[in-house]
């Protein structure tokens, strides 16, 4: 970076703040249009005044008692009530069927309030019987990345910071290792004399990042997918640098998605829109696996590389694959037992 | 005459806190000025997210988190104060422990500060009490650290709270009733230290990090850096006021220090020898660190001014005649505390991120929001401390005692 570029890299750096703060004002229209606009940031303000004022008062042990005494303050109206009510919940592992159900309501209909969007909401749990698994098959995969845009649309990927939960790394033939690896090639594939391989979280078995989490915001569903509680993550990171594999993204920013591009069939646990602030990553798309769809990535792929089923059904083709093919994970020795494999025609 | 209670003393230790020379006001209103400016860069961050840090889905802790694991160090040095002053009765450390508590309180409040800016949701950190929310204990190491942090910081108010409170009373302390907590408060201050070790070593997916040595080494070089940390402070506190330290303070600090920092130099050097040896792919954060990897080098200069100071300021400890020179020995505390803030911060947190998992190699450098809320909660720490030990000297030296102790017309 030459002087020049580092000046005008720090004025942009000082600039930023005010600049948005401007857009924001001069260009009202330009929030609605995202997912997650200005009024969140609003209205976690109002949240941090209420929650100080709800511990000095000392009534934070019951949302219910609280939400009473202090409902004056949100200005009683609708969505700031909801918005209240939001923040006392509970982690959604501790919810029951009731608590869960309130509060997909309430975020629906916060949705529609503050979007006019209208999500539906599942909270659909593990099928009993099912562990899913994964296999990618490196001799097939060319580097197309249909998968990583499949992915990006189907679960609200942050279009702003151009998040992406696959990555696709261009490897030499006669290399093994992702140390030689690319990861950000921006060229015609498939290159000559390469091989493709991609990543994403891998739902360990044993997973090191729900193990370090420190208020239980992520964890491990019986059908063996490791998901997040957005509304419970509190941001530390601490998963991102315990996660072996690079399968986690942090909301650095408050997300960004095209109102017309938000896919409004969601899961709790899934592809509704984040804040920002929180921890997301893959989920096997389970908004569409928990149903009997495959992921998106895997009915992206044209040349089926992507292999996906329960690995409790001999049956299933990645059965047959686990069985029948030379195949290998990454980092086994360090224990996690991903539930993602690689294997070779 | 009304009986002295906690009220009065906390009136008088704000009136104390708050009256006080010229220069002392000025320093106050610098290290306040520093403090708006750090909550105004936090406002921004606040606002925008962290997005306005130089920390990246690569490198996701920086310079707060580093400052974390520093200042837990500088407060868990505590106890080589504690230790021989209420338990094997060494007056000679008297006067000296209570300023060390008084660091220990600030860099604690300052820890805090620290983990909070760096969270993604501080609104939502009250899902970590527990009961309340869902503390993840005891998988978690960081609901440890936040025990284990927050029961020495209770340990560190009270037990000065205590002795001070008696003297304002004019009355000389119990020791039945304060030692079992100084005793318990020397084990905790290893505690904290090891846990937070333990936050990094427990990693398997952070090479850099997840090594046996690198508890012992935080102990060692936090033995190093906080003695150190209490000799400029001491220095400080001798020149500046009534309140006169012995020179057989000084000199037993430095022992203290100078035998840490040759210990943490023995223990750099084995670490220096497993990494480069015979380079595996695990030694390339070290690589990274040292050398710089695929012309990524934002580190190196760091690291290297880090091991020349090192060096330097624990050869001139070493040398007695050297050291025993006031001057000399403050220069060269005021190095080492520098070195292993490097060291141990940006040194030690941010290549265990660098090369990623996944073989990604991106630098980090802190943007001017980080800079600025470093600033801040650096001005906070001192600003408690300023106050703490000016209230803490007051009390020792008579002059803040309560009306019904005051012996004939002396001025409070
Ligand atoms: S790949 Fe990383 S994020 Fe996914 S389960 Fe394993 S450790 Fe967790
Ligand atoms: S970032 Fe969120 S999910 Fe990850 S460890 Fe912290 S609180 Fe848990």
């Amino acid at each position: 970076m030459s002087n020049r570029e580092k000046i005008a890299e720090k004025v942009r750096q000082w600039l930023k703040p005010a600049d948005r703060r401007r857009l924001r004002r001069d260009d009202g229209g330009a929030d609605t249009r995202f997912a997650e606009g200005a009024d969140a940031v609003m209205n976690k303000r109002l949240d941090r005044r209420q929650a100080l004022k709800a511990m000095v008062t000392g009534a934070a042990a019951g949302a219910a008692v609280v939400q009473t005494a202090c409902s004056p303050l949100g200005g009683g109206s609708e969505k700031a009530q909801l918005n209240w009510e939001e923040y006392f919940k509970k982690n959604y592992r501790l919810m029951t069927d009731e608590e869960r159900a309130a509060t997909v309501t309430r975020l629906e209909r916060l949705s529609k309030l503050e979007q006019n969007a209208d999500p539906h909401i599942q909270t659909t749990p593990p099928q009993k019987g099912v562990l899913f698994g994964y296999a990618f098959n490196i001799s097939k995969c060319q580097g197309y990345m249909d998968c990583v845009k499949a992915c990006i649309e189907e679960n609200n990927l942050d279009r702003g910071s151009n998040m992406q939960y696959i990555r696709i790394f261009e490897i030499e033939n006669g290399q093994d290792g992702l140390a030689s690896a690319n990861g950000d090639f921006y060229h015609e594939v498939p290159a000559e004399g390469h091989y493709y391989l991609g990543t994403q979280c891998f739902h360990c078995e044993n997973p090191p990042c729900v193990k370090v989490c420190p208020v239980g915001a992520t964890w491990k569903e019986d059908d063996g997918i490791v998901v997040v509680d957005y509304d419970w993550c509190i941001g530390c990171r601490y998963c991102e640098a315990a996660c072996p594999y690079f399968g986690r993204r942090f909301n650095w920013s408050t997300p960004q998605i095209p109102a017309d591009e938000v896919n409004q069939e969601q899961h709790y646990l899934g592809n509704r829109p984040r804040k920002k602030g929180v921890m997301e990553k893959c989920t096997f798309c389970v908004q569409r696996t928990r149903k009997g769809k495959l992921p998106a990535c895997v009915e992206a792929c044209p040349t089926g590389a992507r292999v996906f089923g329960n690995l409790l059904d001999p049956d299933s083709e990645i059965r047959y694959v686990l069985a029948n093919k030379k195949v290998f994970r990454l980092k086994e020795e360090l224990g996690t037992e991903p539930k993602f494999w690689y294997f070779t025609d | 005459m009304s009986k002295p209670n906690p009220i009065h003393f906390f009136k008088d230790a704000f009136v104390t806190a708050t009256s006080g020379s010229l220069r002392y006001h000025l320093w106050m209103g610098c290290l306040t000025f520093l403090m708006i400016l750090g909550s105004y860069a936090y406002w921004v961050q606040l606002r925008e997210g962290l997005v306005v840090t130089g920390m990246t889905d690569h490198v996701s802790w920086g310079m707060y988190i580093s400052n974390f694991t520093f200042l837990v160090g500088l407060a868990a040095a505590a106890v080589m104060l504690v230790l021989p002053t209420y338990i094997l009765d060494d007056v000679d450390f008297g006067r000296a422990v209570l300023i060390g508590e008084g660091v220990a309180v600030s860099a604690l409040v300052m820890c805090l500060a620290f983990v909070t800016v760096d969270l993604g949701g501080p609104h939502r950190a009250w899902h970590l009490i527990p009961k309340l929310g869902y503390f993840n204990w005891p998988q978690s190491l960081l609901t440890w650290d936040v025990l284990v942090l927050n029961g020495y910081l209770a340990l560190n108010l009270l037990i000065p709270f205590y002795i001070l409170y008696s003297h304002y009373k004019g009355e000389k302390p119990d020791k039945r009733k304060y030692l079992p907590f100084v005793v318990l408060s020397v084990f905790w201050a290893v505690g904290i230290h090891l846990v937070t070790a333990f936050l990094y070593a427990g990693l398997p997916a952070r090479p850099f990090w997840h090594n046996a040595l690198l508890g012992p080494r935080f102990l060692a070089s936090a033995f190093a850096a906080g003695p150190g940390f209490i000799i400029l402070v001491l220095g400080v506190i001798h020149t500046q006021t009534a309140y006169t330290i012995r020179s057989v303070i000084f000199d037993k600090l430095a022992m203290i220090t100078t035998v840490a920092a040759q210990i943490n130099l023995v223990m750099l050097g084995s670490e220096l020898f497993v990494e480069f040896y015979h380079p595996t792919e695990h030694a390339e954060s070290a690589m990274y660190l040292f050398f710089g990897l695929d012309g990524h080098d934002a580190l190196v200069p760091w690291i290297r001014t880090a091991i020349v100071l090192n060096v330097v300021a624990t050869v001139v400890l070493s040398l007695h005649p050297l050291r025993r020179r006031r001057p000399i020995l403050l220069a060269s505390c005021a190095l080492l505390f520098l070195a292993i803030w490097i060291e141990k911060g940006m040194g030690m947190v941010v290549p265990g991120f660098i090369p990623g998992p996944l073989g990604d190699v991106v630098d980090y450098s802190p943007t001017w929001v980080e800079i600025w809320i470093t600033g801040g909660i650096w001005a906070m720490g001192f600003f408690f401390l300023s106050a703490l030990t000016k209230v803490a000297i007051e009390i020792e030296t008579g002059r803040m005692v309560h009306v019904s102790a005051r012996k004939g017309g002396e001025d409070a």
